[in-house]
């Protein structure tokens, strides 16, 4: 595939996000009375939703490719902040992208990931295809073991701003209407159908759109050097992946075990995690069975040889911490909890919103004529000053417990960044008893409140944990 | 350009102050009627003989009419002020430049506020619609931050500036219980105040100003004219206010163990006043204790102590009732409580009653020979972000 340039256009950075929080699946039976099981899964913040997830890989797919500006911006999620207005705005705004990009949604499947993706491939352009997940099921249920939350983002165009470092060679699809995993608009769970019509169906599924795949590009499926596979349906995945004819060796893991389905961003971050480890000159399928199958044939190329991803998903693994099964259910607001007695935030007005839209999205600062840098900015200043990339430091913290949060106690930093500035910040993804001054934090985009149905989007600080830049 | 100030040109020759506290049954107007006709008798005038008014009230309600309508006033200018915990000051200020002038004779400051109908602990501003992106955090957490910056700024371990405050919170409870109208009437020890548990940092609900409903008035005249009214007038010798601009917030230079708006204000009092040794010079101090590290911090920005010293001067009772300079000698806004609004005007309350020997003798200072000034200090906001009043009182004219 090329676009009308002429250059080869395909996969210029591909980057997922994983929450800071785990689950032990080992601890929900003592409290649901079943369920739970061996391993863990992501579990997204309470400050954190398919859009600020969505920001966070966007940030790290955008950190690897500097010169790339997106002309468009996609977002898939099962689970949108908003419904009526578009959630990708959002993100286009947090990232700082040009007015003239676009910024359109991809709602409510998990399918829809797969078709914002196909789309950016055949848009000319740059392009970012963003998909993020906060995956719900009923306590003690099966899904809220299998799920898990997080995101990955993948920028597409040619090689004029940054290397391809996948070619894709053919897209196949196959649609089939048929019920089988269902949820209703508003629900935090879904329905299943008896597990073998799905199994049954998705098994010829996959089938065909592997074949159709590798047909139209020519290979066959001995020459696949990674296989990913995944979709709505586990067992149908396990069992159209162990029937691919794709040895063993060369299948890629589904993070089932340390992350969880992560719905809409799975087939992403399973990419994502392929093209950390892939050679160049492989041959990678990506192939999601979900109402219906769809398979993509991705050709690596050299480029992968220098790449440095800005935060690889292994390092992202190795950094989370558990949170209890309790307060997970009351993040999810599925288990009441007695909130502070304090007035619960007034919403956002949208008119002063929309006039600081750089810096409350953006977290741009400014700068005056002898170099300081003003957080919020200052009206005085001639230069803007981004800040959101920027690290500081704790210059001195507290841990309020009287303040209304979703989730106390609130901690609070006076923050010093590099290069100028402070700001008293909220410290997110952090334990109350473990900061300590001098620890070293960067930002991160996160939902503070929510108020008559209006998400209040600011940034916070966490820790500066391992795992790159 | 330059700060005058009005020096022995105004007086206050009467005052009220209402007992603070949870006044669920009383509402603003009875507290506002009680504490206005308690000013009016003290200086011996009636209501229709005051030329104008000022109300400081922080979060109690809007315009004059707050005051107007629950005392029936007919034809009077009547104003409400706002700036935030030093409303009361303000409205003081504004009725005393008014006689300056000579725009009326006769004026009357009334600070005031129903904080204990909210359904909340605490105070809790009305929200302005703002983008969502202002700190959320509570003023006890803002404070909170000078205990580990004083530590560290001084060489001291958290545990030593801790007990610190503790001693402030334990002086003030004294003195709040030999105050019939504090809020909080109990003596409390420095180990009974260490054992209770964190709210905000190392704070504890006991580090805090009590919070409450309250009111508190002061009538002035032009000092020529007070001896028509009293035989014992408080003459203003400084009045000074300093607004900050919000820096220090973002200021990588602000180290949270001082608060520059303070220096600047007291230093303009000081010069008002031809205040040279404030710590020698006074005879007592009310000061804005919102939260006991404050207190500490103010000690040395008021210029009672060198930098660095206030935790040593304090644990050796130099503020106590029968210390050096007794600061709070009512209790402060630890034990009298801090019905927002009020406190500016019930400070000067403290400083009316003591310079004139008025105070109950369980808590009256010494006030001898030429030692006879009172300075009042009311602040409102963060650290970092901050406005600050200060006033000297005196019982001599010039």
């Amino acid at each position: 595939m090329s676009d009308p340039s002429g250059r080869p256009r395909g996969i210029l950075a591909a980057a997922g996000y994983l929450p800071y929080r785990r689950l032990d699946l080992g601890t929900i039976g003592a409290v649901a009375g079943g369920g739970g099981g061996k391993g863990w899964r992501t579990v997204a913040s309470y400050d954190e939703d398919a859009t600020t997830m969505g920001v966070e890989a966007a940030r790290l797919a955008l950190r690897e490719v500097p010169g790339v500006v997106p002309d468009t911006v996609r977002f898939a999620t099962v689970a949108p902040p908003y419904l009526d207005r578009t959630n990708a705005t959002a993100i286009h705004a947090a990232l700082r992208l040009p007015r003239s990009s676009a910024a359109y949604d991809d709602l409510g499947s998990v399918r829809s990931a797969m078709g914002a993706l196909r789309a950016a491939m055949a848009e000319p352009g740059g392009s970012l295809v963003v998909a993020a997940d906060v995956r719900t099921g009923l306590a003690g249920g099966p899904d809220e073991a299998a799920f898990g939350d997080g995101a990955a983002a993948v920028v597409v165009g040619d090689a004029a701003g940054a290397p391809v470092l996948a070619e894709p060679l053919s897209w196949a699809s196959v649609t089939e209407e048929f019920v089988d995993r269902w949820r209703a608009p508003g629900e935090i769970r879904s329905r299943l159908w008896e597990e073998r019509f799905g199994e049954l169906r998705y098994g010829p599924l996959g089938a065909e759109a592997l074949a159709s795949a590798l047909k139209q590009a020519g290979l066959t499926v001995e020459e696949v050097d990674h296989l990913v596979v995944t979709g709505t349906h586990a067992r149908a995945v396990r069992s159209v992946a162990a029937r691919s004819g794709v040895a063993p060796e060369r299948l890629a893991g589904d993070l089932g075990a340390s992350v969880g389905n992560t719905g809409a961003a799975h087939p992403f971050l399973l990419l994502a995690s392929v093209l950390e480890r892939a050679q160049p000159d492989q041959v990678v399928v990506l192939l999601v069975l979900a109402d219906g199958a769809e398979a993509v044939v991705l050709r690596t190329t050299p480029a992968l040889c220098g790449r440095a991803p800005a935060r690889p998903l292994c390092s992202q693994l190795a950094a989370g911490a558990p949170v209890p099964y309790g307060k997970y259910l009351s993040w999810r607001g599925v288990l009441p909890v007695e909130p502070p007695r304090r007035p619960e935030p007034a919403r956002t007005s949208s008119p002063a919103a929309a006039r600081s839209t750089e810096w409350k999205f953006g977290f741009v600062g400014s700068e005056d004529a002898d170099g300081a840098i003003h957080l919020p900015p200052s009206p005085l200043d001639p230069l803007a000053h981004p800040m959101a990339e920027a690290v500081g430091t704790v210059t001195t913290f507290t841990v309020d417990r009287l303040s209304y949060s979703p989730s106390p106690p609130t901690v609070f930093a006076v923050v010093d960044f590099e290069g100028g500035g402070r700001l008293p910040l909220e410290l997110t993804d952090v334990d109350a008893e473990s900061v300590a001054i001098g620890d070293l934090v960067e930002m991160t985009f996160r939902r503070l409140s929510t108020a008559d149905g209006i998400h209040n989007y600011f940034w916070k600080a966490r820790p500066v944990r391992g795992g790159g830049s | 350009m330059a700060s005058h100030g009005v020096r022995d040109k105004v007086a206050i020759v009467g005052m009220g102050c209402t007992r603070f506290g949870e006044h669920f049954d009383k509402g603003l107007d009875e507290l506002l009627l009680e504490a206005t006709d308690e000013a009016l008798a003290s200086a011996g005038v009636a209501r229709d003989d005051v030329d104008a008014f000022w109300l400081g009230t922080a979060q109690s309600g809007m315009s004059g009419l707050l005051l107007s309508r629950p005392l029936h006033l007919v034809g009077k200018p009547v104003t409400r002020v706002e700036n935030f915990c030093a409303s009361g000051a303000e409205s003081f200020r504004q009725a005393a430049y008014a006689v300056a002038s000579g725009a009326y004779d006769l004026a009357m400051a009334v600070g005031a506020e129903k904080l204990k109908d909210s359904g909340y602990q605490g105070a809790n501003a009305a929200p302005v619609p703002t983008d969502g992106t202002n700190r959320t955090l509570t003023a006890a957490a803002m404070y909170s931050m000078i205990v580990p910056a004083y530590a560290a700024r001084y060489g001291l371990r958290v545990e030593q500036v801790k007990e610190v405050c503790a001693r402030i919170a334990a002086k003030n409870h004294r003195n709040g219980a030999r105050n019939p109208r504090a809020q909080f009437r109990k003596e409390m020890s420095v180990e009974q105040l260490l054992a209770m548990p964190k709210v905000a940092g190392e704070l504890s609900v006991f580090d805090c100003a009590g919070v409450g409903d309250g009111a508190a008035t002061a009538v002035v005249v032009r000092a020529e004219d007070a001896h028509r009214y009293t035989d014992r007038p408080l003459f203003v010798k400084a009045l000074s206010f300093v607004a900050g601009n919000g820096d220090g917030l973002t200021d990588p230079g602000y180290d949270y163990t001082t608060f520059p708006e303070i220096v600047q204000c007291a230093e303009d009092a000081y010069a008002q006043a031809g205040i040279t040794d404030p710590r020698h010079q006074l005879a007592m101090a009310e000061v804005h204790d919102c939260f006991t590290p404050t207190e500490l911090v103010l000690m040395e920005d008021l210029g009672f102590c060198e930098r660095g010293t206030a935790w040593k001067e304090v644990l050796a009772g130099t503020f106590e009732l029968e210390g050096e300079l007794p600061v709070n000698p009512d209790g402060g806004l630890k034990s009298f409580g801090h019905p927002v609004g009020a406190s500016g005007l019930r400070m000067m309350f403290e400083a009316w009653l003591q310079l004139r020997g008025e105070a109950p003798e369980g808590r009256r200072i010494a006030v001898v020979g030429s030692r006879d000034m009172a300075l009042t200090h009311n602040l409102g906001g963060y650290p970092g972000e901050m406005v600050s009043f200060i006033s000297v009182l005196g019982a001599s004219p010039g």
